[in-house]
Parts: C-alpha cells; structure tokens; sequence
C-alpha cells in the first residue's frame, strides 16, 4: 500500500516536472523574422527626397579600391577565415541580423526606452531630481524616456537613418562595386544575395546613423550599443555579404550623417522642455484666469508636469504657427460645464462597470512605466507589418522616418494642447475615481495615446493601403483603452485622434512628393 | 509592490510564504500532523494582511502614492484521511486588494485551488520521542482570470504551480518541532499586454517565472486540545530580477521573504470536531516584496465519514 503511494507521488511529480519544463520555453515574436529580401531594391533610393542633407552626396564618401587590388583579395580571405571558423553563436548573429539592419536597430531603441522609462524617485525634501545628461550614470539615470522624449528618440533614429540611406545608395550607384559574393564565387552566402552594388554597405550605413544617434540620446549605454554595432558588423561579414570596405566605409558615412541630426537635436529645444518653477506656476494662472479648474499632478509628493515645454521643440513636418493655427484643437469642455459633468460621471460609470476584457484593453495599450511607451508600441506594429512586405532598408528606413516624424511631431502637437488648456484628469474632479493601469503625471486634454494612434494609423495606413482599417481600429481601441484605464474624458480621446490624424496627414503629404512612391 | 497577500493559509501558519505562492493551504500542508481515515475537517478562514513598506531589490521603502496596501482572504480549506497516513487537502481563497493612498484601484477575485497529498513515509520511535518522515505532493491552478499586470494590488501571480515538501516531525510527549523543505516549479504566465521588459526586452504575452524554494521551521506545544508553534519561513523564488528604483514591480522579479510566524488551535470540549485556529505572522526581511503583517483565524469542522460510524471522539485524531 505504501508503495503504492510513493509510486503515485512519484508520477505525480515527474508529470508536474515535465509539463513544467517543456512549457517554459517562450518562442518570441520577433526572433524569427525573416531575412530582409526586398521584392524592389530601390536601386534609385539615392534620388530619394532626403530630410537634411542638403544633396545626397553632401557628405563624401571616397571610391574603393578596386575588386582586383591585392588588399581586396584580403579583405575576402578574412570572410573566408570566419566562415570556417564560424560558431553557432556566430550564426545566430548573422540570422539576428539578417532581419533587417533599420529593424533591429529600431528594436535597440525600443529596448532603450523601455530600459529607461522610470520616473526619478523623489529627493528626501519631497522635490524631484532632474536626470543630466552630462552625467548619465549617477542617479537619476539619464534619460527618463518618457512618451514625448522617446518619440524624439525614435524621429530623430529613423531620420538619420533615411538620409544616411539615400546617400549610401546613392554611392552605391555612383560606385558600382560588385558583391564579394559576385568577385569571388568560392564565398558562401548565409542572407539571400542583394543585387545592389555592396559599397557602401547600407547595413553599416545604418549602423553608423544608428550608433551615433543612441549614443545621443542613452549617453549611459554606450558599451551595449558598442557592442550591438560590433555584432552587426562581424554579421554581415560572416554571412559574406560585405567586405571590410564596404563596412568601414558605410559607418564612416552613416555617422557623419548622423552628426548633421545631432546638431538638430541640439537645437531643438527639446533640452529645455522640462521648464521652470515659475513656468509650471503660470500655467496653473493661465487656466484659473480662464475660469478654469487647473490640473494638479495627482502624485505625491507632487511631482512637476512631464516636460511642459516639449510644446516648443522643433518639429519635423510642419511650423510652429501650423501647428498653433491648423492643428492644435479648440477649447475642452469647460470644467463648470454640464458636459464636463458628464463625461466625469461616464468615465466613474465605466471604471465602476469595467469587464475583464476591457481591462485587458486598457492594459494592452497602457505603454506606461517601464515599457517602450505608445511610440514604441506603434514602431512594434509597424514593424510586424514591415517584417512580411520585403522592403529594402532604404524603404524600411523611409516608412519608419514617416512613421516617427508623424509621432514626434504629434507628441509636440499633444504636448501644446495640453499645456495651452491645463485641463484636469477625471481623478482630480472625482476622488471616487480609481485606475487599474496608472496615471500618467501631465493636464488631459488631448489624450497622448489618441494623438499618436491618430497619426501612426493615418500613416501606416497609407504605407500599407491593405491593413488601412485595421490600423484605424487598433487607434480606436488605443484611444478607448484610457477611458477604460480611467485616465481621460472622452473629449480627450475623440479630439486626441482626429488631430492624431491631422498630424499623420503631413507625413502622408511628405511620402507622396519623397520619389519613393 | 509585491503581493504579499495572497493565499493566506490559515490554519496552520499564514506563515508561509503566502504570497507569491498560492499553493499554501494551511491546515496541514506544512505541519507534521494528519487527520485520521475517513474523517475530513473542513472550515472557513479569514485573513488580513497588509503592508506599508516594500524592498525595491534590497532597498526598502515607503511609496505615497499606495500609501497602505492590504489584501483580505476568506478561504475554504479542507483536508481528509484516506488513511491514517494519507491525506488530501484542498483549499480555495478569495481576495480583494486595496491601496488607501492614490490612484490605484483594489483588484478582487477568487485566486487559485490547491491540492497537496501528504504521505507518512516513516514512522520510528527515537529516544524518548516518535519521528515521523513526511512527504507532500502539490498543485495550484488559478481559477480565475485575475488581473496580473499591476502587481501592487494583483491577488496572485496566476502560476499553476507543482511542490514537492520533504518534511520531519518530532514528537516528545506533548513538545514537537517540525522542518520541512519545498521545492515549487512554477509555469509561466500570460499577460495582457505582448511585450514586457525585465532586464531585457520580450516580445511575447508569455513570462517565464522562476521556480521557488521555502524552507520553514516551526516548534512548540501539540496535545488533543491545544497547539501553540512559533514559526520561522524563508520563502525565496531561485531565479528573478529586482526591481530598479522607482520602477514597477512585475511577475517574475525574484521575491524572497523571511517570517516569524504563531499559530495557536484549539479544540474545542463543547463540541466535539469543532476547533479555532488563530494566526500571526510578520515579515523581518525581504527583497522586492512588502512587509507584511497578517492576522487571521478560522473554524473547522471535523466529520466523520466512515460507514460503520462509530461514535468515537475524534478529538485526538487530529
């Protein structure tokens, strides 16, 4: 009988065991894309409309040795000494990368900002630490990469890394260098082969763009991204599609491009969007001088408002009195109004009412602390779509650089809505009022999310005419998804995507007259 | 942030790790005594638990914006003898969380049902005093879709989860003292949302939890009508990540906890079968949990379930 027992609990745990170990491991989403094989190559990219480069041959890229030059012959017996020696580590590198070299650096970011998306931690005095970014390491980190600051992360990667394509296909064209694949048919090919000329190499291209730019913005993780652009490079050599030269010779060109966007970023004002004391005060002023309920972070200790003056940082497809005449929208209902009752009441009702699947809704597309924010999750969705369209890097470069000129510039939009109303979050007008998701520390009216989704539908729509009322209904669901968080009015949420959409509609603009259509 | 409540187990010593670990019924999953055949002891329990400060990694802190978060448990827990030596526990618990500062909503639910099987292996007089080797099989399976994203309030961490305690139990006269060691293979769970980011970033709904370890140790006074134990737990998940300062608690962090625990039981004279179990239990050291402090109690029923139903007094069955 005893036996019989063990023998039970025996079984019962070996089963337990190996269901349990089976079921651990976790395929992921993004670890089988397949390797980048455009259907066009965009050999003309080089003609392509770029954002700052005054020509596509601004920057100079000297010509390369020639195919027959004895160090070439070199140059091809270093693939050949990798791809003897090569490891599974190695192959993994070369798989990894041959997604995509505009792909996986978006991913960095990604994972940058999500790295990096905590708010400080407050001074024993109750105010709060402003992260430096001379000093990124001591506490608070530098940066905290929140909604706005990782739009212009993300803008100011994809368009760096569009320019630096049109000028490497650009001398691509003008160079007409063959692959070493081509030169030398003894080397084996891991990635499918590119009919474009391989120098410069665009992948490098876009490494060099991409390491200059996340240095920029995550100054305190330059060994990982050192490390990410070694692997990328050692890659593309493993996988024969590019000798030393092209490589050197891509990053060389795609970092000084970057330069040229890093010296935007510095005069973009974006330094100064924390603002001032005396600045936070005013806004309250302003909207109590309008008869209006001012917003009061809901934190405690009272945390000062998200970067205020992000409204005044340089945006991408339009100007400042654009922005001020035809985008930002008209008044919220006014906090004395019967309408701002109700929609107070609507969004208690809601949160007092919510079912389990829209709490899974408004946790979907919450992007708050500690995930890549609301740009980041539409760079994700984009990307999905991307990964299965065989784009060439320049085109995957373009869309993303549409897709996050619209972001940046519809946080900016949101951004000087917010701060030109002041308006109050429902919690602030009523107590009874709790959220299952956060709250995020800056005024209501318009919702960030409904202004991103807004605009990264219209473009994605645009980029991918097929999936055009999918993305319409996952903004939708994004914008519904903070009612049911219980962290905006619906005027918030409706306002916040159709001027989402207005933003959108300029980058669309853009694409039709950027030669790549 | 870390939940600290959960499944409270009553009877036997909240003590246990409760927490992250809903397998814990308490009657007797983790002490050394075991109903006799046929009888099944059956009661609600009730529980509150609360803290105010919580190790963020190793650094411990107070948070304004949660202010206190308390976690109340009723639960039905249950154990029956197949034999003298073989038992069959069960338990089921519903909680409801709550932050009294900021703006965080209490989440509410039943959490998840547990099973343990619990052997005698051996049996042997040493010295003066009977030693007994016990050995306990168990599983936990959420049933329902409690919310997991928002760990502060979260009821649990709706992993199925399968133990294996090796237990000895020493008794001489009416003095005992009990250690036993288990091992929790956790499963991964799913959130709602398709990316997350520990130390990296994932891209899946899907998170793999780090199995667990506890390792508890109780001594004290054990006769037909009174049990008074004072216990130590260390409850450590083998594997996780701390949370940064200032970040938000999540899942798989690694969660340890250490607990000085009393449990108290008493068999009651009027009634014969019916008992009180009263419990204490306080957190002196953790990382990226809450300290809590829980008090709870209950009532049990003992019935007899044999055929030929003799009248007997099932008071030391126990």
């Amino acid at each position: 009988m005893k036996k019989i027992f063990a023998y039970i609990i025996v079984i019962t745990v070996i089963t337990v065991v190996s269901f349990n170990s089976c079921s651990k491991k976790i395929q992921e989403a993004n670890a089988d894309y397949p390797a980048i094989n455009p259907t066009r190559n965009d050999a003309n990219a080089g003609t392509w409309k770029p954002l700052l480069l005054a020509s596509a041959g601004e920057f100079p890229c000297a010509a390369p040795i020639a195919t027959s030059s004895p160090d070439y012959v070199l140059q091809l017996s270093e693939i050949k000494s990798f791809q003897n020696n090569i490891t599974g580590g190695e192959q993994e590198l070369v798989k990894y990368w041959g997604a995509g070299a505009v792909l996986r650096w978006n991913e960095i970011m990604r994972e940058l900002v999500a790295k990096h998306n905590v708010p400080p931690y407050q001074n024993p005095d109750g105010t709060y630490p402003l992260p430096s970014a001379n000093n990124p390491l001591a506490y608070p980190l530098f940066p905290f990469a929140n909604p706005p600051y990782a739009a212009r992360a993300y803008a100011y990667l994809s368009a760096a890394q569009y320019d630096a394509c049109i000028a490497c296909y650009y001398y691509k064209s003008l160079y007409n260098r063959a692959a070493p694949f081509t030169v030398d048919g003894t080397i084996q090919t891991l990635l499918p082969k590119s009919t474009l000329p391989s120098y410069p190499s665009e992948d490098a291209v876009v490494l060099g763009a991409s390491e200059e730019i996340l240095k920029l913005m995550f100054p305190g993780d330059q060994d990982f991204i050192d490390q990410k652009a070694d692997e990328h490079k050692k890659a593309r050599l493993i996988a024969g599609m590019n000798v030393r030269s092209d490589i050197d010779a891509g990053e060389s060109l795609g970092r000084a491009i970057a330069a040229k966007f890093i010296t935007r970023a510095r005069g973009d004002r974006a330094g100064a969007a924390a603002g001032t004391q005396t600045q936070w005060t005013q806004f309250e002023t302003d909207a109590m001088a309008k008869g209006e309920v001012p917003w009061y972070s809901q934190e405690s200790p009272r945390r000062p408002p998200m970067l205020p003056l992000f409204s005044k940082v340089k945006t991408w497809l339009f100007d400042s009195l654009t922005m001020v005449t035809s985008i930002r929208p008209g008044p919220p209902p006014s906090t004395t109004s019967a309408q701002f009752k109700n929609e107070t009441e609507e969004i208690y009702q809601i949160q007092k009412n919510l079912t389990r699947e829209q709490k899974a809704i408004a946790t979907f597309w919450s992007d708050g602390v500690g995930t890549y924010t609301p740009p980041g999750h539409w760079n994700y969705i984009a990307a999905s779509e991307f990964v299965k369209l065989n784009f060439s890097e320049a085109r995957w470069a373009r869309n993303l650089a549409l897709l996050n000129m619209s972001l940046m510039d519809a946080a900016v939009a949101c951004w000087d809505t917010k701060f030109y109303y002041f308006n109050p979050r429902p919690m602030q007008m009523d107590t009874r009022i709790k959220t299952d998701i956060g709250l995020p520390n800056f005024p209501a009216y318009i919702s960030g999310h409904s202004t991103f989704s807004g605009a990264a539908s219209t473009v994605l729509g645009y980029i991918v005419p097929d999936k055009a009322q999918q993305f319409t209904d996952m903004a939708n669901e994004a914008s519904l998804s903070r009612m049911y968080g219980a962290i905006h009015f619906r005027s918030d949420c409706v306002v916040g995507l159709t001027t989402g959409n207005k933003v959108g509609s300029y980058a669309v603009s853009r694409g039709h007259t950027d030669g790549a259509e | 942030m870390k939940k600290i409540f959960t499944a409270v187990k009553m009877f036997g010593l909240l003590l246990c790790l409760i927490i992250f670990k809903p397998s814990a019924i308490a009657q007797t999953d983790i002490d050394g005594i075991l109903m006799q055949k046929n009888f099944f002891c059956v009661g609600p329990t009730v529980s509150k638990s609360s803290w105010k400060n919580y190790w963020e990694g190793t650094y411990k802190r107070d948070n304004a914006n949660l202010g206190t978060v308390s976690a109340t448990t009723a639960a039905i827990m249950g154990n029956y003898g197949i034999n003298d030596k073989l038992n069959v526990l069960f338990g089921l618990p519903y909680i409801s969380t709550r932050a009294n500062a900021g703006n965080l909503k209490g989440q509410k639910g039943l959490q998840d049902l547990s099973f343990w099987v619990k052997w005698v292996a051996k049996e042997k007089m040493i010295g003066k005093g009977n030693l007994k080797a016990i050995l306990l099989g168990g599983y936990s399976n959420p049933v329902t879709n409690y919310y997991i994203d928002l760990m502060p309030t979260a009821i649990g961490l709706h992993s199925k989860t399968g133990s294996l305690r090796v237990m000895a139990d020493y008794e001489m006269g009416d003095w005992f003292a009990t250690i036993s060691g288990t091992y929790m293979l956790r499963s991964n769970v799913t959130l709602d949302r398709n990316t997350y980011y520990t130390t990296e970033m994932h891209y899946t709904n899907e998170v793999k939890m780090p199995d667990a370890s506890d390792v508890n140790f109780r001594i004290g006074y054990r006769s037909s009508t009174w049990i008074v134990e004072g216990i130590v737990d260390k409850f450590s998940t083998l594997g996780g990540f701390d949370i940064t300062k200032n970040n938000m608690p999540f899942v798989s962090n690694n969660m340890d906890a250490t607990k000085l625990a009393l449990h108290v039981k008493y068999d009651t004279d009027f009634v014969n079968g019916l008992s009180f179990v009263a419990d204490a239990n306080t957190t002196i050291a953790g990382r990226n949990v809450g300290q809590s402090t829980s008090f709870g109690g209950g009532v049990f029923y003992i019935f007899d379930l044999s055929k030929k139903k003799k009248k007997e007094d099932t008071k030391d069955k126990h």
